[in-house]
């Protein structure tokens, strides 16, 4: 039966109260260990689609008739258009309608960062739009902007109120410590860089708004559009079939889609609205740069008594301020814990989500400070965190649903276990050393998901759910869990998404979420699939149903008998057996979060400053693993992603005017393949017994909260130095060095 | 009218001089497999072979190509290579995948037991965001397993 119910619920650290319509969810969980198809390692079944080409992308679909938009961006931080001509452009051949600065809510005639949309064009090709963007006649008045985030704070340019959050008593806490650490990290801004830019094709068909784009939540888009052009939500349809990746940038419509509504409006024909690559780098997002002031004090036995930190957030000129304190709430069983985080509104490009927003910032600074109490009580850096586990939520008292951090540790023994045989490899210059880190983070999931399960005659299933898949294996889970469900081999099932006109409602691709937001809804359809199924063989067959199951293909009678599935639907000819099933709630009263810990080997020539990492372990605790292999794969992605933000991608602004300079794939630095190292991954995969019938929670984000922290940890064992800065550059590096040198020297005048 | 060879057929080089081959092929040829990710020779999305040659047909004019051999992701299909991208889940988002797999079809072309760091300094034009690197030297070591 389906029941409202009023719940707290929570995507990428962001919490909001909201009524929900909930179905129960009467299914058993499968046994833990792999089942017969789900736990065992699968291809992706649009893995030969995407790597042949074949896979049709937002960036592949032409429509007839379709033009193309170019949007004009503002060259300065802040500044004001006091005059906008288009005369010139509108009369170029090919050039079919101009959106002028205030034309759209989007467009802006005062922008407040670089990069910022204020006009654009229609024409028949790009070229020929970009062409007349040239030839418009824009005059600027340019003014100062604010690009410093303590600044920021200081004049109270705030994006929203201060988060504050206090337990306990620091004051107390710190009195009782026998050390107190103080330092201050700094992060840097990094970008998204999804290989697919973003980019929507509209069509109005009648009255309806169809629109192909490049997304994660292809409900959020046709939800956002529909109310902000006062349509109908069923007249907006979204299709996303493949999607080229997004790391938290594409989780809403973007400027760029409400251009090309407007435009096909206006036109009556269909426009694409594509990004650049250099406007992917200017205008879709970022982490932002963060600025913590933090201290832990610790008794001599390295209990935790107090930690207090003062998060500056640059947010930029919109976004929202991410949980940068999470970590230090969360993490570790604290009694005195005091938080604030100022999100400084500043004349740069805004953030978005990028994958574990606050959480891969905050995690560096404490995780770091954490080794910096353990050097100053000589203690064991993996055992003081053992020491320190939280066995209850620590904000609330709540219970977890599941945790095995300190499965995770007791695996990170064996890695951590290396550390004397790295350290001796150290030769010359060369320094090596080892680091751990953990991670906490969310990734339950939630309601409202559904899907639909189709099995027909031929004794083949569908899956059929309008959720998309942004590269992370969601086809390939979901088809896993309807296969295991109904008996039947993986390439049995197909799985049919990425279109709201073809598909029930389905979660977003964001916060670590499809698998437990979705997995369950696909199971729940393919066991009503199932149900009727065994009906049907009851009849047919003369057995009772609970006598009846489905393994291999077959439905199976615990007499011994057994029928092939199609020869059981067969009898249907055209029919059709239709299972629906939803996402059920989470569960009460607990807190559900995804744990982990990395250990991670780095080589530091202490000479030239250049770091090298070796080798990296990442433990994970994300309740069951549907597909072992794809899951090595998020791993796999997520510590490279993390590594990139360790050393060696920064946003940089001119310091003068605001104006973005690394713009290309040139000037900022992914990693490439030459510079990945060994990755092991592990999972304690133990299924969540209170999280669903499926009891897994979600593993895009986890991978990359601790990298930062466990490589920095390392690069203090290798060499002493207290690195407090990302990107680790070699100029931090030496930085760094150079300090502990004199901190050594210091020491060495004091007298005995 | 010049034409181009394209996975051994011929083609009519209709298009203005300066059209690009990327574009040639997507726009004008419906081939779309060829992925562009950056447009400027940064990213490798883009990779096609020219007589054998790893290319970035965004920043190739198709005019300067004639009587040469050009290869698509499209002429590589049922290259072992594909199999082993997809046996080793070399693939996430996919869209750099396309131009991953014509360059290490060019290497092993060349060199057929190429070692990591052969593999490493060949595939370091061709960027992942996804991160499937590990996955992606896997695949290249053991292509003909």
């Amino acid at each position: 039966m389906a029941r409202l119910i009023r719940t707290e619920k929570e995507v990428e650290g962001q919490y909001e109260e909201v009524w929900l319509v909930v179905e129960e969810d009467p299914l058993d969980q499968w046994p833990a260990g792999p089942g017969d198809v789900v736990g065992r390692p699968a291809q992706r079944v649009d893995g030969r689609d995407r790597a042949s080409g074949t896979a049709r992308y937002t960036a592949d679909i032409t429509l007839p008739g379709m033009l193309h938009a170019a949007i004009v961006r503002s060259p300065y931080a802040r500044a004001s258009v006091k005059r906008f001509d288009a005369t010139a452009a509108l009369g170029m051949p090919g050039v079919r309608a101009v959106l002028a600065p205030g034309e759209l809510e989007r467009l802006v005639p005062a922008p407040g960062y670089q990069g910022q949309p204020v006009a654009a064009v229609a024409a028949d090709s790009y070229g020929l739009a970009r062409a007349a963007v040239d030839a418009l006649d824009v005059e600027w008045e340019v003014r100062e902007p604010l690009l410093d985030p303590e600044e920021a704070v200081r004049r109270e340019s705030f994006v929203s109120a201060p988060k504050r959050y206090s337990r306990g008593d620091v004051a107390r806490g710190f009195a009782q410590a026998d050390v107190v650490i103080e330092a201050e990290y700094r992060t840097q801004s990094v970008l998204h860089n999804a290989f697919e830019p973003h980019q929507s094709i509209c069509e109005w068909v009648d009255d309806e708004l169809h629109v192909y784009t490049s997304t994660q939540f292809i409900w959020g888009v046709r939800n956002e559009l529909a109310e902000n052009l006062g349509l109908p939500a069923d007249k907006v349809r979204i299709v996303c079939e493949y999607m080229g990746g997004g790391f938290g940038a594409k989780n809403g419509a973007g400027t760029h889609t409400y251009v090309a509504a407007e435009l096909a409006k206006r036109t009556r024909r269909p426009v694409r609205c594509a990004l650049t690559r250099h406007e992917e780098n200017l205008d879709t997002g970022n982490r932002n740069a963060t600025i913590q002031k933090l201290r832990a004090g610790a008794r001599g036995d390295g209990t935790l008594v107090a930690l207090q930190g003062e998060y500056i957030a640059a947010v930029g000129w919109s976004g929202w301020l991410a949980p940068t304190a999470g970590p230090m709430q969360i993490l570790y069983a604290c009694d005195n814990v005091e938080t604030v985080e100022y999100g400084a509104k500043l004349n740069t490009p805004p953030m978005a989500a990028f994958r574990a927003p606050g959480f891969a910032e905050g995690t560096f600074g404490l995780e770091c400070l954490l080794d910096e109490v353990a050097a100053k009580l000589d203690l064991d850096p993996l055992e003081l965190r053992r020491r320190n586990h939280a066995d209850a939520d620590p904000k609330d008292e709540r219970p977890f649903s599941s945790k095995n951090l300190i499965e995770c540790y007791r695996r990170a023994d064996a890695h951590w276990a290396r550390r004397d045989d790295v350290r001796a490899r150290s030769e010359g210059p060369w320094k090596h050393g080892v680091g751990v880190a953990s991670q906490i983070w969310y990734g339950a999931g939630g309601p409202p998901s559904y899907a639909w399960v189709r099995v027909g005659s031929d004794g083949r299933a569908q899956v059929i759910t309008a959720m998309q898949d942004i590269g992370t294996g969601s086809r390939t889970a979901m088809a896993q869990i309807a296969a295991e469900e109904l008996g039947l081999p993986l390439d049995r099932v197909a799985v049919a998404l990425g279109d709201s006109a073809r598909g029930p409602y389905a979660s977003i691709s964001a916060g670590s979420s499809t698998i437990p937001s979705m997995g369950p809804a696909v199971r729940a359809a393919a066991a009503d699939a199932a149900r009727q199924i065994v009906e049907i063989a009851a009849q047919r067959y003369h057995k009772e149903e609970r006598t009846l199951s489905l393994k291999g293909g077959s439905v199976v009678c615990s007499d011994g008998g057994a029928w092939p599935l199609e020869a059981v639907v067969g009898v249907m000819e055209a029919g059709q057996i239709l299972g629906k099933g939803a996402r059920g709630p989470n569960p009460a009263g607990m807190q559900t979060l995804t744990f982990g810990v990395h250990v991670a080997e780095v080589a530091v020539d202490v000479e030239t400053g250049e770091i090298r990492v070796a080798r990296v372990a990442a433990i994970h605790d994300v309740g069951r693993i549907v597909n072992p292999l794809g899951a090595s794969s998020q791993v796999e992605g997520g510590v490279i992603q993390g590594i990139g933000h360790t050393l060696s991608e920064t946003r940089l602004l001119d310091p003068g005017t605001g104006a973005v300079l690394t713009r290309s794939l040139d000037a900022y630095k992914l990693p490439t393949i030459a510079d990945v190292p060994e990755i092991v991954a592990e999972f304690v995969d133990q299924p969540d017994a209170h999280l669903t019938n499926l009891g897994s929670k979600g593993l895009g984000e986890p991978p990359i909260v601790p990298v930062a922290a466990a490589i920095a940890n390392a690069i203090r064992d290798a060499t002493g130095a207290d690195v407090r800065s990302l990107p680790i550059t070699r100029e931090e590096m030496l930085r760094a060095l150079d300090e502990a040198r004199r901190r050594e020297h210091e020491r060495e005048q004091v007298p005995a | 009218m010049p034409d181009l060879t394209v996975n051994g057929q011929r083609h009519a080089l209709d298009a203005p001089v300066g059209r690009s081959l990327a574009d040639f092929l997507r726009d004008d040829l419906g081939l779309t497999g060829t992925k562009i990710a950056c447009y400027e020779g940064h990213c490798g999305s883009c990779t096609v072979l020219v007589d054998g040659i790893p290319t970035l047909s965004c920043i190739t004019l198709a005019h300067v190509l004639e009587d040469r051999e050009i290869t698509t992701i499209e002429g590589l299909r049922d290259h072992a290579m594909m199999d082993a991208f997809v046996r080793t889940d070399a693939v996430q988002c996919g869209f750099c995948t396309p131009g991953q797999v014509v360059s290490a079809v060019a290497l092993v072309e060349a060199n057929a037991s190429p070692s990591r760091d052969e593999i490493r300094h060949a595939m370091a034009g061709n960027l992942c965001r996804c991160g499937t690197y590990p996955k992606i030297e896997e695949a290249i070591a053991t292509w003909r397993d």
